[in-house]
């Protein structure tokens, strides 16, 4: 065995990410974990609570760790939502979608639309589009007898939020699937022709495990950004009425630089950190054993 | 099961108007009989694999009709059709067993729980591939696929065809032959007409009892494996059939007499009546034609190289600018560049505008 050649030249290469890394990264987030341990009445001085204020964001009985919980549950239930219509739909979306020909490229224009409208102007849009008095939205479920408003009700303000982004998101899950769909080869379909399959077993037997891959990144990247909302729910609703649609971001933002207690919001930006950490670390998992049979292979058939 | 009739059967991919010589499958007519095993032989680009997709209904025919047993089907949909086919590359249902990928297009047709699972164990015995049955079907080699492909094709007892179009393309070739021999075994055992697609004269001449020959969108011969060796209607058949394929050589003929360069052939039948201003050739095939010492009366042809198949040596020569193949008798030797010509004259054929002349005895 050749013994390999010693060149510590490399450790050059390398420096620069860590410096980029370091200075990008760590270093700020250090910064978050030393705030989490600390107390500080103004005046730039601080004091040690150790753990403290995960002790208190973890405890539902205390109001930081009731806040927590019901804004975490608030979010998860959001998630859960958009999730269950805009993978549906967007899969429905991409296989209505034509073919071939210039209507493929109008339907793409028009699909990538919404996703290229900043985000604080999808939350304005809807803002208007939902108001009652000039909104034409507001104005014409209001017209047909329908009490809506946004701004009082509990449950018109979820479902503004929740149609606003499925209007503003479908559309990514639609041209991911788009893409998943394109690369079935024609001779499944033909052969699912000769096979006498009807439309329901085609989409079962062929497209759904096709598409098996670009879901689950569809999934991740939706429940990663609607887990993270922050400013389209900020602006139409604040958060309001009450707190029924603050979600934990919000919630944040609202401790860290409303009432500027920096020790609480560290403690709940370093839980909030771990729990995306923990799910993304979930869906790896299941996406590199996707696919792959558990069962040993049994030689030639 | 059924006889299917092809009338006037025509495909352009560039719509009705188009030129017809730009046609993919220029207007044939043709009977396919029940329980038969063709093999549509011909290079890539010939139209048989467009052929064997208007048959399965893939594709729809721009001009003619398809008949199953007297019935117009050429409107019906691929589903309603009534056919299997197995593509050339392996189409698996993976998120299925190997038992219900091969049940699924009795399933999708409604065939009652136990009819579907006898068949089934019937087709998986055939295919050696019933130890596999409960198996999810993901993870398996190209040959294991190709055989469950195949089961599909044959899983249904009431197909009016199953079509092949080049279905051994991804195997190895050892196994190749092990699933020509099955799929052979296959027709015999269960009285299904086939129709298998393939550029490779091998496997058209070991599968089929009737191989159709298809050049430029046209059958230009259809018959059995020794009609197609023997008489072959197409000087494209003649090269395109056979290692090394037929001579081709232009020639004047008159009578019973084939000309080339001054050098006289004997015929055997006599050619009177040849179309006026046609292409004259003569074709003979390598195996009915052998070298000699140049002697008086033979033609002249020079040596450029030998060829040992084996069981049989083929010299390769030229007359005048025509390049030939012939037979090197067992023990003779080339020596030096010139050798003298001996032909078969039954074997001669000639061809006007490449196509066959029948002679008159």
């Amino acid at each position: 065995m050749m013994d390999k050649t010693v060149n510590q030249k490399a450790w050059f290469l390398v420096l620069p990410v860590f410096l980029i890394v370091a200075f990008s990264a760590v270093l700020p987030l250090m910064t978050v974990v030393n705030y989490s341990v600390q107390d500080t009445f103004g005046n730039n001085q601080f004091f040690w609570n150790g753990v403290g204020w995960f002790k208190e964001l973890l405890d539902p009985s205390s109001d930081l760790g009731g806040r927590f919980y019901a804004s975490l549950l608030r979010n998860l239930a959001f998630s859960a939502i958009i999730l269950a219509i805009e993978v549906p739909l967007g899969i429905l979306v991409a296989l209505s979608m034509p073919r071939d020909g210039w209507r493929v490229a109008a339907c793409l224009v028009i699909l990538a639309l919404p996703l290229l409208i900043p985000w604080n102007v999808v939350g304005t849009i809807w803002q208007i589009f939902g108001r009652p008095d000039i909104g034409l939205l507001g104005y014409t479920l209001n017209h047909m007898g329908i009490d809506y408003n946004y701004v009082s009700n509990e449950f018109d303000a979820w479902a503004t939020v929740i149609v606003m982004d499925v209007w503003h998101w479908t559309s990514l899950v639609a041209l991911l699937c788009y893409a998943g769909l394109k690369s079935i080869p024609d001779a499944y379909y033909q052969a699912a022709q000769i096979d006498g399959a009807s439309r329901w077993a085609v989409f079962r037997a062929i497209q759904l495990p096709k598409l098996n891959r670009v879901l689950l990144i569809g999934v991740l990247l939706r429940f990663m950004d609607s887990f993270m909302i922050y400013t389209e729910p900020f602006v139409v609703t604040g958060g309001g009425p009450g707190n029924s649609t603050t979600f934990v971001s919000i919630e944040l933002v609202k401790i860290a630089l409303g009432q500027f207690d920096l020790g609480k919001a560290a403690a709940l930006s370093l839980v909030y950190n771990i729990i995306v950490l923990i799910v993304c670390w979930i869906f790896y998992t299941v996406m590199t054993n996707a696919g792959v049979d558990h069962t040993k292979r049994e030689g030639a058939v | 099961m059924a006889r299917i009739d092809l009338v006037d059967l025509a495909q352009s991919y560039s719509g009705n108007d188009a030129d017809p010589e730009s046609f993919a499958l220029k207007p044939i007519s043709m009977t396919w009989r029940q329980g038969g095993a063709y093999a549509l032989l011909g290079p890539s680009g010939c139209g048989k694999t467009t052929l064997l997709n208007l048959i399965s209904g893939i594709v729809t025919p721009t001009r003619g009709q398809i008949l199953f047993d007297g019935k117009d089907i050429t409107p019906l949909s691929t589903q309603k059709r009534n056919i299997a086919q197995v593509f050339q590359f392996p189409v698996i249902y993976d998120t299925m067993t190997v038992g219900e990928n091969l049940a699924f297009p009795l399933k999708n047709r409604g065939v009652p729980k136990a009819q579907i699972d006898a068949r089934v164990a019937e087709i998986s015995e055939l295919l050696d591939l019933t130890p596999y049955l409960g198996r999810k079907a993901t993870r398996l080699t190209p040959d294991a696929k190709q055989k469950i492909s195949l089961g599909r094709g044959l899983v249904r007892s009431d197909v009016a065809a199953v079509l092949f179009d080049e279905p051994l393309t991804v195997i190895d070739p050892a196994l190749k032959w092990e699933l020509r021999s099955k799929l052979k075994a296959l027709h015999r055992a269960l009285d299904l007409t086939m129709i298998y697609v393939t550029h490779d004269q091998t496997e058209a001449l070991t599968f089929a009892d009737t191989v159709v020959v298809m050049h430029d969108g046209r059958v230009v011969q259809s018959g059995t494996p020794q009609e197609l060796f023997d008489k072959p209607a197409h000087t494209f058949v003649g090269y395109f059939i056979g290692s090394p394929g037929m001579n081709i050589v232009p020639a004047e003929v008159s009578g019973r007499e084939a000309r080339i360069g001054g050098h006289v052939i004997a015929l055997q039948r006599s050619y009177d009546k040849l179309p006026a201003g046609a292409t004259i050739e003569i074709g003979i095939r390598p195996e009915f034609v052998h070298v000699a010492t140049p002697a008086p009366g033979l033609l002249l042809a020079q040596v450029e190289r030998v060829d040992d198949l084996g069981r049989i040596s083929f010299a390769r020569v030229r007359i005048g600018g025509v390049k030939f193949a012939a037979r090197v008798p067992q023990g003779f030797s080339v020596a030096g560049s010139d050798v003298g010509l001996v032909f078969d004259p039954g074997r001669v054929h000639v061809y006007a505008d490449s196509r066959l002349v029948e002679g008159v005895a």
